[in-house]
């Protein structure tokens, strides 16, 4: 019992999650511009990936439960693309 | 109550369980990603509309909270995976312990939340309840916080949720070693725990980041 | 022989019950009178509008009474008809399961159901909405002085409901199909509901956030909405045609999921093209959430997206006319019975088709500009809700009318009512096409003396309709008491809840049924029997 610990597996991806938590941080301070926003979007789906593959155990799961993860996403996906259309072809 | 392998009436085996018990948790995280999807569109609009003042606004928030929070929920993610393992190795006190700590954790966040938010009342950064700033930036700001606080909100009240059912699942912990559906139903609730890490992740690059290069 | 609903006669057993079937005839009876508290409003509008002038109603009370229909019939009628009647009672029938995947939840989505429509009937009686169902801003945040905001969580608590039940069928067709039951020998009602499901439980969220920003603005002032304080009313249309476009796709997909049980049953043959019509149901799904916009091409919507959602709808149109080319395919060399329920499949086909070529002409922008907001589009969605949606319902609620309640409807008065409703709806609605095309605005309750014609021949059809709509009330209520006793099987028809006691047994099936033929296999099928 007292022999138990959590895998490395977690472990490393929560040090990688903290590393990408600090990354963000510093680049949200760097004058990249337009880019900000970017990289910002970026890491976080970094991180988002790091939890939903190792602690939600996308990683080894079959394809129907990744499909159900996705779904959601991809349906975000459209509401932004096609609804950002109007505002961003506006004259 | 429940038949040999502990599943209910209308199931046919363990497994089917499970795999009820994950399918109906994802698509209910879907639903879940609509819903804030909505107010990410909201966000996205006004961004696009006026990229300067959302950067202003992204000024005004407590970065310093913000960042000690999300680290706070990451850890809470891991200790709630490590919880799950734990279970699985019938290693009951390590799980009670880690769910001690993700609940812990769960309520620093909305401690801090807390905290952050009597904040922004003094500063008049309340839309619709106390709302007073002024200068060329004033409307985007405020279409900023309508979003700040709308979604960190709805974030907050789902963790609430979840920090309830890991009290459930804490207070039955010793079931783990006698009820298969135990695990099931932990497995199922970490899904949702984790979820609500991963919004918090988005929100947090949505509006803690912005302008903080300017 | 005990069945669901001899199994126990408590009123706790009811309230309380997990069981599919108990929960359908919960929903069914609560919409029963949803459906005619919804008429009501129809029978006062089409009263008002018999004469040009404003007679009978102010012009306020008017506004209130043309929401209360839209909302009441949409959200309270139409989005839970068959799903939560037909689909709860049939779907694990259908596919050989003992119940849903999560039977509290669906009783918890009944007593949301009634939580939200308590809810909004409170709006209402405390004076309602006058927004119009669609609720837009700034009106309806800034200028409006009735019962939004209760109006909104009525709504919002009852949505809540829809994606329960999409949630339970999504993973009940996935995970609790009998043994052998492949997807491709699933009835095309279970494709059906499950791409349903699929807009139910993605789409929903959008419509109650939506309704969480407008209460927000209503009650607080935010101002998301608020075009002085740089907020963009168009961002509500946005997010509130994000959901209620495939909204109506939620309540026509599952009549044409039943379409297809009547047509294959009442000409004894299999459906003609089973794969493009099953994909067909998750193409109508998906496409219907890439067309919102086409309900704000005169909103200020720039012309680039009026362009992409003008071809998109198009784009949709296809899947449908695919079915409809399927079901006239399947009824060619058929041996057709023309009972009530294939009266209504039929009826289905051709209204549906008129409401769906109609939606074309709006899909054209140049047309669109002309005709929205007129009676053009009110006829459009009516024939396609009305005609074709509440008469899959009637069809699918006389086809398995024996399975549920173990007894038989008498047929001839069936008949009559599936032709009078037939009659009566195409009187109704179609005067409504030349009303719209001669410029007749909807929303008004007053328009010039010329147009009175078209409007009396509606208001007279609606006359027509409301009694055919009570017919059934009467007969099935009879047939209840003193229809025939019900066979299993009395259609001859293929499917697995066809081969359990009419009524079931309260877990459904005595054995776990195993499925090894095709679908649909109407050589091999019992005879119809005569009952």
């Amino acid at each position: 019992m007292t022999s138990w610990r959590p895998s490395n597996g977690l472990f490393l991806c929560w040090a990688a999650l903290m590393v990408l938590l600090a990354l963000t941080v510093t680049l949200a301070y760097q004058p990249l511009g337009f880019f900000n926003f970017v990289v910002a979007l970026a890491i976080a789906t970094a991180k988002a990936g790091l939890v939903m593959i190792i602690f939600m155990e996308l990683g080894n799961r079959p394809g129907l439960v990744r499909a159900f993860a996705g779904a959601g996403f991809f349906w975000l996906m459209i509401l932004l693309w096609l609804g950002l259309m109007d505002f961003v072809t506006r004259a | 109550m429940s038949e040999p392998g502990d599943i209910a009436a209308h199931l046919s085996s363990p497994k089917q369980r499970d795999e009820v018990l994950e399918l109906g948790m994802w698509t209910f995280l879907s639903t879940e990603i609509l819903l804030f999807g909505g107010l990410v569109m909201t966000y996205m609009v006004y961004h696009h509309a006026d990229p300067v003042s959302f950067a202003e606004a992204g000024r005004q928030t407590r970065i310093v909270i913000g960042t000690i929070n999300t680290a706070v929920l990451l850890t809470s993610s891991f200790c709630v995976a490590a919880a799950i393992q734990a279970g699985q190795a019938g290693a009951v006190r390590p799980l009670k312990g880690l769910l001690v700590v993700a609940i812990v954790l769960g309520l620093i966040f909305l401690g801090l939340k807390g905290v952050e938010y009597a904040g922004e009342y003094s500063d008049h950064l309340v839309p619709g309840v106390d709302f007073a700033q002024s200068g060329p930036h004033a409307q985007g700001i405020r279409l900023f916080f309508i979003f700040y606080f709308l979604a960190t909100g709805l974030h907050a009240i789902h963790l609430l949720c979840g920090i309830v059912v890991l009290i459930v699942f804490l207070r039955c912990a010793r079931q783990v070693v006698r009820r298969p559906r135990y695990l099931a139903g932990l497995r199922t609730a970490g899904l949702y725990w984790h979820f609500i890490d991963v919004v918090w992740i988005f929100l947090y690059a949505l509006i803690y980041l912005p302008g903080r290069s300017g | 022989m005990k069945n669901y609903l001899t199994d126990d006669y408590t009123l706790r057993s009811w309230f309380f019950t997990t069981d599919h079937k108990r929960i359908a005839i919960l929903y069914f009876a609560s919409l029963i009178l949803l459906f005619f508290i919804g008429g009501a409003a129809a029978t006062m509008i089409r009263i008002e509008l018999a004469t040009p002038r404003a007679d009978l109603v102010s012009s306020d009370t008017y506004n209130r009474l043309f929401t209360m229909h839209g909302i009441i019939m949409v959200w309270f009628f139409l989005i839970p008809s068959i799903p939560n009647t037909i689909g709860n009672f049939i779907v694990p029938l259908m596919i050989g399961a003992r119940d849903l995947a999560f039977p509290r939840l669906n009783l918890a989505s009944w007593y949301l159901f009634m939580l939200g429509a308590a809810i909004t009937l409170l709006a209402i009686f405390m004076g309602g909405v006058d927004t119009g169902w669609t609720l837009y801003t700034p009106f309806s945040t800034l200028y409006s002085n009735s019962y939004v905001a209760v109006a909104a969580a009525g709504i919002f608590v009852a949505g809540f409901s829809s994606i329960l039940t999409g949630l339970n069928f999504i993973v009940t067709i996935h995970k609790l199909r009998a043994p052998g039951l492949t997807w491709y020998r699933l009835p095309l009602f279970i494709w059906s509901l499950y791409a349903t499901s699929v807009i139910l439980v993605l789409a929903t969220p959008v419509l109650a956030i939506t309704l969480v920003l407008l209460a927000a603005e209503r009650i607080f002032g935010i101002g998301v909405f608020d075009p002085r304080i740089g907020g963009d009313p168009l961002l509500f249309q946005h997010l509130f045609w994000f959901y209620s476009h495939p909204a109506v796709y939620i309540m026509i997909l599952p009549g044409m999921g039943v379409v297809n049980e009547l047509i294959t049953c009442y000409s004894r043959k299999k459906i003609f093209g089973y794969k493009f019509v099953a994909w067909a149901s998750l193409a109508i799904a998906l496409a219907g959430f890439l067309v919102w916009g086409h309900h704000m091409f005169v909103s200020g919507q720039s012309l680039t997206a009026s362009l992409v959602f003008s071809f998109m709808s198009f784009v949709v149109a296809v899947p449908s006319a695919i079915k409809v080319f399927n079901w006239t395919a399947t009824l060619h060399k058929g041996t057709l019975r023309f009972d009530a329920p294939m009266l209504y499949a039929l009826g289905f086909i051709g209204l549906f088709t008129m409401g769906g070529l109609t939606g074309l002409f709006l899909a054209c922008l140049a047309f669109d500009v002309y005709a929205t907001d007129t009676y053009f589009v009110v006829a459009h969605f009516h024939y396609i809700m009305v005609g074709g949606m509440v008469t899959a319902y009637f069809g699918g609620l006389h086809y398995w009318w024996p399975k549920i309640t173990g007894r038989m409807y008498p047929e001839y008065w069936a008949r009559a009512a599936a032709i009078l409703i037939f009659l009566g709806f195409n009187l109704t609605f179609f005067p409504q096409f030349i009303l719209g095309a001669e410029g007749m605005p909807r929303r008004y309750h007053v328009y010039p003396p010329e147009f009175q014609v078209w409007n009396v021949l509606s208001s007279g059809g609606a006359t027509i309709l409301a009694v055919a709509y009570l017919m059934p009330l009467f007969y099935l209520g009879y047939s209840i008491f003193f229809g025939a006793k019900a066979p299993a099987n009395p259609w001859g028809a293929t499917g697995l809840e066809w081969q359990t006691p009419s009524p079931p047994p309260k877990y459904n099936f005595e054995r776990q049924p195993v499925v090894s033929a095709p679908p649909y296999d109407y050589e091999h099928a019992p005879e119809p029997q005569n009952v």
